[in-house]
């Protein structure tokens, strides 16, 4: 044989993979609007720079006729390649051969680039699209599943994961992109559920579409699951890009700096945030106001809104922001926003990001709902989360700062390193309200006139107290500024905290109150 | 800003919209101990009572199957059957009010 004919012959066999599942499978892919697992791979990644191992791998399933069957690269893709010139380690489930179903060699790809992933400290990012597990290979797909969800918990705080659900992603599937740090999906395209709406019918009588129990949509809005809701498959590949550009590349890192720029002149911060407490906003041009070219990356946009969590820049280093949201349920931490807002500080946290936290909420969510759902062991998450992480922690109290809630948004006792508030701020132990019907309880209920008595007590506890200088004269905040002065108090105290060092007691790990 | 609505927080009234799931969230009711509600969705397999019978504490009214797991749904205090809600072979969803007894 010579050596063109080896060559001929490899070529031969590389192409027959290259053909997934076939033309017929290929054609009903591209009829449910999906792109294929190649296309995908090499959308998201730098031109040409994809690299891909393991396309020879076959099953050694002999149960069932499964013997017979041939399956190129048994339904998975992995490899490596680059993102804006950055390295990445990246697997794709191909649906046209044997529906994505994951065996044990499907598995063993998997968990290959998973290993390398993490040796090499590069970012992985997973695309599902599977039927779940191959039944045919028995407990052996389950094994897959489970090495699986064991090294995304290795890596989690150690390179970036990122799944992307481009298909069905059903069963015990779903713990794979629930143990990473981003979930993505695409309106019409991702579906996961533990239990498809077929079993849920025959055992619980329940009628449910696919799309209501487990769609983009449900989960970008009420699961919480997913954190990036596109349109379509190649908006959700730009947004993967974004995310890339600010975060680093592993927990020893610092993400990339760009060249500082200004906001942009029509996000007007004193004219954004109205005086009266009780009037909404939307902090998020807050947000836009202080940071670089007004580019604020939201994330969970959907998912728990009286929470705003998402990347900007500040002199072109990578900032994470949690902010109260006034426009929804006027900001008030709950249950969800509490789970939203910790998961978020904890990676900025483990991923060396500052912590830029906008403080404008009235308390935590009061109803026998929230009490009853756990909104004490949710709440205590953002607690835990800030008193926990060591990163770069600054705070500015916009407007209302009462109670609990003040004590968890990074306040002073939570070690923040900076606290800062506008003079609108009304820093007290609850709102005037509340505060003046219990302090005052008696003067009100023996006035004459009961109702313009506590009006002028809400007044006086409102003139006295509802302000920003009781706090500040006890120095739990460290100056009280102007709105105008925010951006620049936020990169100066960002630069002087560039060394920050902060060391906490050794530990196997705390318990966080999951 | 769309669909701006009162929301009162400890006394003060904000201006702000509410979320779906805020909006969809049930008002909490005070359970009543003569009511058997369904506590896991099932089949009601067998029932071993009938309206006006007495029933000692203790004593099963029916089987709920449910996740492969024969439940039994036990009287808990002793009185008479009102009104059964359901028959056997029926497929019952949760918190569905099953037997009023008294």
């Amino acid at each position: 044989m010579s050596l063109k004919r080896n060559i001929l012959d490899l070529r031969k066999r590389k192409e027959k993979v290259l053909q997934g599942g076939g033309e017929k499978a290929i054609q009903k892919q591209v009829a449910m609007g999906k792109l294929t697992a190649r296309e995908r791979v090499t959308s998201i990644l730098d031109e040409d720079s994809f690299h891909e191992y393991d396309m020879f791998v076959e099953h050694e399933a002999r149960d069932f006729g499964m013997e017979k069957k041939q399956l190129h690269g048994d339904g998975v893709i992995i490899g490596t390649g680059t993102i804006y010139g950055e390295p990445v380690c990246i697997f794709a489930q191909d649906f046209t051969v044997a529906g994505g179903s994951l065996g044990l060699m499907h598995a063993r790809k998997i968990t290959k680039i998973m290993d390398h992933a993490l040796k090499m400290r590069v970012p992985l990012i997973g695309i599902n699209d599977s039927g779940g597990a191959r039944i045919q290979e028995g407990v052996n797909s389950l094994a897959g599943y489970g090495e699986i969800f064991f090294r995304n918990t290795l890596a989690s705080g150690v390179i970036p994961q990122l799944s992307v659900i481009l298909g069905p992603c059903a069963g015990g599937a779903v713990y794979s992109p629930a143990l990473t740090d981003f979930v993505f999906v695409v309106e019409n395209i991702s579906k996961m559920f533990i239990t498809g709406p077929e079993v849920i019918k025959t055992v619980l009588g329940e009628e449910i579409s696919m799309e209501e129990l487990g769609g983009a949509k449900v989960h970008s809005e009420i699961t919480g699951n997913a954190h990036f809701y596109a349109q379509s498959e190649y908006e959700c590949f730009e947004q993967i890009k974004k995310l890339l550009t600010f975060i680093p590349w592993h927990n020893a890192k610092k993400a990339k700096a760009f060249p500082p720029k200004p906001p942009k002149p029509e996000y007007k911060i004193e004219e954004i945030v109205p005086v009266d407490p009780t009037q909404p906003y939307d902090i998020r041009n807050v947000i836009r106001a202080i940071s670089d070219d007004s580019d604020f990356f939201e994330i969970m946009e959907n998912f728990a809104r009286n929470i705003v969590i998402g990347f900007g820049r500040m002199n072109g280093e990578t900032v994470g922001f949690v902010a109260n949201q006034p426009m929804v349920l006027a900001g008030v931490l709950d249950c969800d926003s509490s789970d939203k807002a910790a998961r978020f500080i904890r990676y900025c946290d483990s991923f060396n990001i500052p912590i830029v936290t906008l403080e404008d909420m009235p308390g935590y969510l009061p109803g026998v709902d929230q009490e009853h759902m756990g909104v004490i062991r949710h709440g205590a998450k953002i607690l835990y989360a800030y008193s926990e992480a060591t990163v770069p922690k600054i705070t500015v109290i916009i407007r209302k700062a009462y109670g609990g809630g003040y004590i968890a948004m990074n306040s002073r006792h939570m070690k923040a390193d900076f606290m800062f508030a506008w003079p609108t701020a009304e820093i007290a132990v609850m709102g005037p309200e509340g505060a003046a019907n219990i302090i005052f309880r008696k003067e009100i209920m023996n006035a004459e006139d009961p109702e313009a008595m506590r009006k002028e007590k809400v007044a006086e506890y409102k003139e006295k107290f509802a302000n920003p200088y009781v706090a500040a004269a006890k120095g739990y905040i460290d100056t009280v500024i102007e709105p105008e002065e925010t951006r620049s108090m936020l990169l100066h105290s960002i630069e002087v905290s560039n060394n920050k060092v902060d060391r906490r007691p050794a530990k196997k790990h705390g318990i966080p109150p999951f | 800003m769309e669909n701006l609505k009162e929301f009162n927080v400890d006394g003060t009234v904000y201006t702000t919209e509410l979320t779906k799931k805020f909006e969809r969230r049930k008002n909490w009711e005070r359970p009543n101990p003569k009511n058997i509600m369904s506590f896991i969705p099932g089949t009601i397999v067998e029932i071993f009572v009938k309206e006006g019978q007495e029933v000692k504490a203790g004593e099963s009214l029916m089987i709920l199957e449910a996740m492969k797991m024969k439940n039994q749904i036990e009287m808990p205090f002793d009185g008479v059957i009102k009104k059964i809600h359901v028959e056997e072979g029926v497929k019952v969803p949760n918190k569905m009010l099953m037997v009023e007894i008294e």
